[in-house]
């Protein structure tokens, strides 16, 4: 595959949706604003144009309905793609993702696949306080029956979204407005992004640091900063929540000894406790110093900026984790 | 008619003696509704249930055998034993699948209307739900969307008067229901929903309009569930009671859907009173059979629990 094609996040998003749409009849997108870049900034652009309004469904406002004629069209043999341009309006839609689509193909004892994407994005920041900027990712992980996706690079965002589309079960796909302009190599063709592996950004010895979607970002920033200070870090962008690639977590662990969790979600039941979890479940005899979680505090967003510093995690706070497991002994 | 009435009442005893386990909603009393409105579908068409289903699934075209074993949770049931009574499910008569959420799979039909909408075919999708259902939002905002992209979506609500031991008069203050649709411009008719003829008249008309792509249609069924919310009585606290006054169910034993059609087709001498006894003695054989079957299967292997989850 060619690489040297530059794309942002955002429009990576945008070519998969055009190419799946293109290439097979049963893929549609619904949700509220698809018509509208003021929700869906340009990952929806020139669908509707070439797509038309049949396959290119712009709701009213009734999440949890139309997350279940999504659900519904799975089960008639479609393949929607049911985008939340504000993932808090997702909780309105439980009843569907998780009542419904999770169990459906279990409690029908295999008789139907239910191949529906849930497409939710993050606002994190900008003032925005506690309903429109939450991260849901450890409550849909916890669901028996849906997979969880979180890219970070534009690669991941288009290979990702296509994998999730052809999977023949509900996978929600998290993403985050502010990577919708960071830029990378896309290639032009088809690809897919085998959901369940993550990728190991950069090779290291003195710790592992796992992370996801921005905050893998945040953590490639950290990883640099350390390497200046001689601290050589071994990076983890799961890409997948669930299922979680514990082998390649534990493969690290064994090799460094050490383990940092950055997440972009709050800390307690969280995905950085999962991952702990893991480690001290497979890879406790490997571990010299206690694992350290850097995550969102257990409390809701606020909107003026002066709390936001403090409550958003930055590379900085990243940098300041690693540093102390690896001073630990 | 018979062969759903049958089946339900083959469980009564199974329950009592705690033989089935899973919750069963017998839908003894309301079987002109699945029967009438399943006389007006075909195989392409998709119907979604709840968690009264066995009527539905029966009327639909799913087998008995799997009916049963499912109720028995064994590996031969419709879904495998996973699902129990309330989900029954059969693809490939079109039958998508029961759930027992209130109102939960009204969304999934309304998708699945708009699928065949977008695929510009011909099929009719049905949504069964009771009156409790109508106590969810989630069922005017399908009425919106279906009204809005005119799909082929036929609302069935079968109002047995009670949304588990609520009375519907506690539960609303109009009593009908039909009317919810008007304020969507969605095409509504209340039906008795004890009388197979009418049922299947006004249900004729309604996958008519559906399938010319005229929009959904909101039918109410009114009727009345001989048994209990769930299983032979209301079993409301273990007490095994029914809360609802003796007279009540006695006036509606006198509406009992069969009789009446039974009647109907005596008097008119379609069919006579040997005919009907050998129409309800194949479908005794037929039940028998399936408890034989059900009996004769095994559950599911330990092994396997987690099979599934995924495809």
């Amino acid at each position: 595959m060619s690489t040297d094609r530059i794309l942002a996040f955002s429009l990576a998003i945008n070519e998969a949706l055009h190419q799946m749409m293109e290439s097979d009849p049963s893929v549609f997108l619904i949700g509220q604003g698809v018509k509208s870049p003021w929700y869906v900034g340009n990952t929806a652009q020139g669908l509707l144009e070439r797509f038309g309004e049949a396959r290119v469904i712009d709701t009213p406002v009734s999440e949890n309905a139309m997350t279940g004629a999504a659900v519904g069209a799975a089960l008639a043999g479609m393949r929607p793609v049911a985008v939340h341009p504000r993932m808090d309006f997702m909780f309105y839609a439980f009843d569907p993702i998780i009542n419904e689509a999770a169990n459906w193909h279990y409690m029908n004892g295999g008789r139907l696949p239910v191949p529906v994407v849930f497409w939710g994005i993050i606002n994190r920041g900008g003032e925005q306080a506690a309903q429109h900027s939450q991260a849901l990712q450890a409550t849909f992980a916890h669901v028996p029956g849906l997979k969880v996706v979180m890219p970070s690079t534009p690669y991941d965002a288009k290979g990702l979204m296509i994998a999730a589309i052809r999977d023949p079960n509900p996978v929600v796909f998290i993403d985050e407005r502010w990577l919708y302009r960071l830029e990378g190599p896309v290639p032009r063709e088809i690809y897919e992004v085998e959901i369940g592996r993550a990728s190991v950004r950069r090779a290291g010895r003195d710790a592992t640091l796992v992370a996801a979607s921005y905050m893998a970002f945040e953590a490639a920033k950290a990883a640099e900063t350390l390497s200046r200070e001689g601290i050589d870090i071994e990076l983890i962008d799961l890409r997948t929540i669930k299922p979680l690639d514990e082998e390649t977590i534990v493969a690290s662990i064994r090799k460094t000894g050490r383990l940092v969790i950055a997440d972009g979600g709050w800390r307690s039941f969280g995905v950085a406790a999962e991952v702990a979890a893991v480690a001290s479940e497979k890879a406790f005899d490997s571990l010299q110093a206690p694992i350290r979680r850097v995550t969102l505090p257990d409390c809701p967003a606020p909107a003026s900026s002066s709390l936001e510093r403090v409550y958003y995690p930055t590379s900085a706070d990243i940098a300041s984790a690693v540093r102390q497991a690896v001073q630990a002994t | 008619m018979v062969r759903i009435r049958l089946a339900e009442e083959s469980l009564v005893d199974p329950i009592l003696r705690g033989e089935i386990r899973c919750p069963c909603h017998l839908y003894s009393g309301q079987e002109a509704i699945a029967a009438g409105l399943g006389a007006c579908l075909n195989e392409r068409d998709y119907v979604f249930g709840n968690h009264r289903s066995h009527g539905h699934f029966l009327a639909k075209g799913g087998g008995m055998n799997e009916l049963i074993a499912e109720i028995f949770c064994r590996q031969t049931g419709s879904a495998r034993g996973r699902g129990g009574s309330m989900h029954l499910i059969d693809p490939e008569v079109g039958m998508l699948g029961a759930a027992p959420i209130v109102a939960g799979t009204i969304s999934l039909a309304l998708g699945a209307a708009l699928a065949t909408k977008i695929r510009r075919e011909r099929r009719v999708t049905v949504s069964f739900f009771g009156d409790g259902a109508t106590g969810e939002g989630v069922l005017y905002e399908s009425l919106n969307f279906a009204a809005l992209k005119k799909l082929p979506l036929l609302f069935a609500c079968e109002n047995n008067l009670y949304a588990t031991h609520m009375p519907i008069g506690e539960c609303r203050v109009a009593s009908a229901i039909h009317r919810v649709a008007a304020p969507f411009c969605v095409e509504s008719r209340v039906v008795d929903g004890n009388d197979v003829l009418k049922v299947y008249e006004t249900a004729r008309w309604a996958v008519g309009r559906c399938r010319k792509g005229q929009g959904p249609v909101f039918l109410e069924f009114r009727t009345y569930r001989f048994r209990g919310h769930v299983g032979p009585d209301d079993n409301i606290q273990g007490s095994h009671t029914d809360i609802r006054p003796q007279s009540e169910v006695r006036r509606w034993l006198q509406k009992d859907p069969i009789k009446r059609f039974e009647r109907y087709l005596t008097r008119n001498g379609i069919l006579d009173a040997r005919t009907l006894h050998a129409i309800r003695d194949e479908a005794q054989a037929e039940v028998e059979a399936a408890h034989a079957f059900a009996q004769a299967s095994p559950l599911p292997a330990p092994e396997e629990l987690t099979d599934y989850v995924y495809r």
